[in-house]
């Protein structure tokens, strides 16, 4: 069954003379990563919040067509109802903590306690999540006083800790360095086997390449591109809608250029090795760069 | 003489947890300078030392070989501007050309120049035709534009950006890269934080890279990229370009992917 279905969903914010989402339709099945890419001010924040019900219980404004999240229709759901079913991270981590809390334990534990969780049960489900998110150096710190990146790893996990079947995810790994960016993609696909449904936005093409199932790609307010990782980078209307192309791909694009053809693109590390290995016979014996 | 000197820097915060440790480089006007660096390496905290939002715990910054120990945090701050990581610790005027305003009026900069800076930093960060938008009404990633025209049109001699890629699309990567350029040519010293390896690679000619409170390379960016182990012990990650160098073996470094990709052809079977 499809997790998330939205059809023909046409929106506009109160205060604008356009529409920001255009006829988008979409279908994400249980267990599956879906990336949402696309310049800023493409739509993809906007249509994380229809998802969620925000768009348009929070925001008003115009809205046609329809959302399902597991079957039911959020724009009919009460708010307090759907965000049972679908966990949100925002896209700005700095707004995503509470202010309320002291400490970084409190601050997961907060949500669970507002939903009448038993205390044992928190306390297990909190520090399993700190343990996964790699935070439990800083539990006892005050939110505020981590930097960037640590604040938008609790972020993410203060979310995470209330496991919903779906999670919304606005450009969670934007402060984060690149090994936590890994990290954050690694429990993503955890989450995943876990049977998780999960609306990915990002910036990080070499990771969405690694790692989603499927890419849309968003313009003007219209999903412009849908499909795998290769079959989405290996387009070449990526250039026309501003997508940054992992810089595997673009080597190959580069190369592709000099005369040199592949069969297929490829988008990721491993997969342009073996490619111009198998075209030009080098590094086979091993060799190794020295550094 | 460097336009900065950045002396053996410490730093405690007030919980007692150390954030910098024994930190020098330099730094000569008109460089193009990157700072890489795991999550909480310390360099927020460092370079927050180097403007006066943070006085040193230790350690002493030299501006044309000048001690900045009886500097006040505003004499600081009309030679090193500072951009903030979350914009929203800076923005609080009701439109963004009161905001690039704002810290001009401060320093009494005479009406026609303060129209002209601003008009410039608006042209050099793509604010020109959100002038009179309020600065909340725009997304968090051209919010960050909107520090850095602040700081652009302060004038100051040295410019840091804290973590102006996050979040930005191929637009606003485009538009940082070109500021760098024009700013670094009008002689600025540019100073930037970043986790993006490629846009450090394709825009910075040195890179200072931080692992838990300390600097361990600083170099040209070429070289240090190259280097896997230093990479690894900071935790980072080699652009794809050098992984992809080193696995099919190339001789040669280069973080161009033009010419990795003329290497490559030149050297078929
Ligand atoms: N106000 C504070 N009080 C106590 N410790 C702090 C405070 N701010 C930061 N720290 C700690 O100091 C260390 C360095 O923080 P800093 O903000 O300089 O890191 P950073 O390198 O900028 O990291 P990021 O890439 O995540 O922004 C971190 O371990 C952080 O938890
Ligand atoms: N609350 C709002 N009110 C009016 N317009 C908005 C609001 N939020 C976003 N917009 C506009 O909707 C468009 C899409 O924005 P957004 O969904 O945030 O895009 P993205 O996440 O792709 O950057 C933009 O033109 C933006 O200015
Ligand atoms: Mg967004
Ligand atoms: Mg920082």
């Amino acid at each position: 069954m499809d997790s998330i279905k939205i059809t023909d969903l046409t929106y506009r914010y109160p205060t604008a003379d356009e529409d920001v989402l255009r006829h988008v339709s979409l279908s994400v099945e249980k267990g599956q990563l879906c990336a949402v890419v696309g310049a800023n001010g493409s739509g993809k924040t906007t249509l994380c919040n229809a998802i969620r019900g925000f768009v348009p219980k929070f925001y008003k404004g115009e809205i046609s067509g329809e959302v399902l999240v597991n079957g039911k229709d959020v724009q009919r759901e009460e708010i307090g109802i759907t965000a049972l079913e679908v966990g949100f991270v925002f896209q700005n981590p700095f707004t995503q903590i509470s202010g309320i809390t002291d400490t970084v334990y409190e601050e997961l534990a907060y949500g669970l306690e507002n939903m009448g969780v038993e205390p044992a049960e928190i306390e297990r489900r909190v520090e399993e999540i700190m343990g996964l998110t790699k935070i439990e150096a800083f539990r006892d710190r005050d939110p505020y006083q981590l930097s960037g990146g640590q604040q938008q790893r609790v972020a993410l996990a203060a979310v995470l800790v209330m496991n919903q079947d779906v999670f919304v995810i606005d450009e969670p790994t934007s402060q984060l360095d690149p090994q936590s960016t890994d990290d954050v993609f690694e429990i993503i696909r955890l989450m995943k086997n876990m049977g998780k449904t999960i609306v990915l936005v990002e910036h990080k093409m070499e990771q969405i390449a690694e790692y989603a199932d499927k890419v849309v790609v968003m313009d003007q307010g219209q999903i412009v591109l849908e499909g795998t990782p290769e079959e989405v980078f290996s387009d070449p209307r990526c250039e026309e809608y501003h997508i940054r192309l992992p810089q595997c791909t673009r080597i190959a694009l580069e190369l592709k250029k000099e005369g040199i053809g592949f069969e297929k693109l490829p988008v990721t590390v491993r997969e342009t090795v073996e490619t111009i290995q198998a075209i030009t016979g080098a590094g086979k014996d091993g060799q190794e760069r020295k550094g | 003489m460097a336009l900065v000197e950045v002396k053996n820097l410490s730093f405690c915060y007030p919980n007692g947890y150390q954030a910098v440790d024994d930190v020098s480089f330099t730094i000569e006007a008109g460089e193009n300078i990157a700072i890489v660096g795991q999550n909480g390496a310390g360099k927020t905290t460092t370079v927050k030392m180097l403007n006066g939002l943070t006085k040193p715990g230790s350690g002493d910054v030299l501006i044309n070989g000048e001690s900045t120990k009886n500097y006040t945090t505003a004499q600081m701050a009309r030679r090193v501007g500072y951009v903030f990581q979350n914009p929203d610790d800076q923005i609080f005027n009701a439109t963004v050309y009161k905001e690039i305003e704002y810290g001009l009026k401060k320093m009494k900069v005479d009406m026609g120049e303060c129209e002209r800076r601003i008009k410039d930093a608006a042209e050099l960060t793509g604010m020109t035709k959100y002038l009179e938008t309020n600065p909340y009404d725009l997304p968090l990633s051209m919010r960050k534009f909107v520090t850095i025209a602040s700081v652009i049109a302060s004038n100051c001699d040295v410019m840091i950006f804290d973590e102006p890629t996050a979040g930005q699309d191929l637009d606003g990567l485009k538009i940082l890269s070109d500021l760098n350029r024009v700013l670094t040519a009008r002689g600025k010293a540019i100073v930037t934080i970043t986790h993006d390896m490629e846009f450090v690679a394709d825009n910075y000619d040195r890179v200072i890279v931080m692992c838990q409170k300390k600097i361990i390379a600083d170099g040209r960016t070429k070289d240090v990229f190259f280097q896997k182990d230093i990479m690894e012990k900071a935790m980072l990650k080699q652009p794809a370009l050098v992984r992809i160098a080193t696995g099919i073996g190339m001789q040669e470094n280069t973080l161009d992917v033009k010419m990795a990709a003329a290497y490559i052809r030149q050297n078929l079977r």
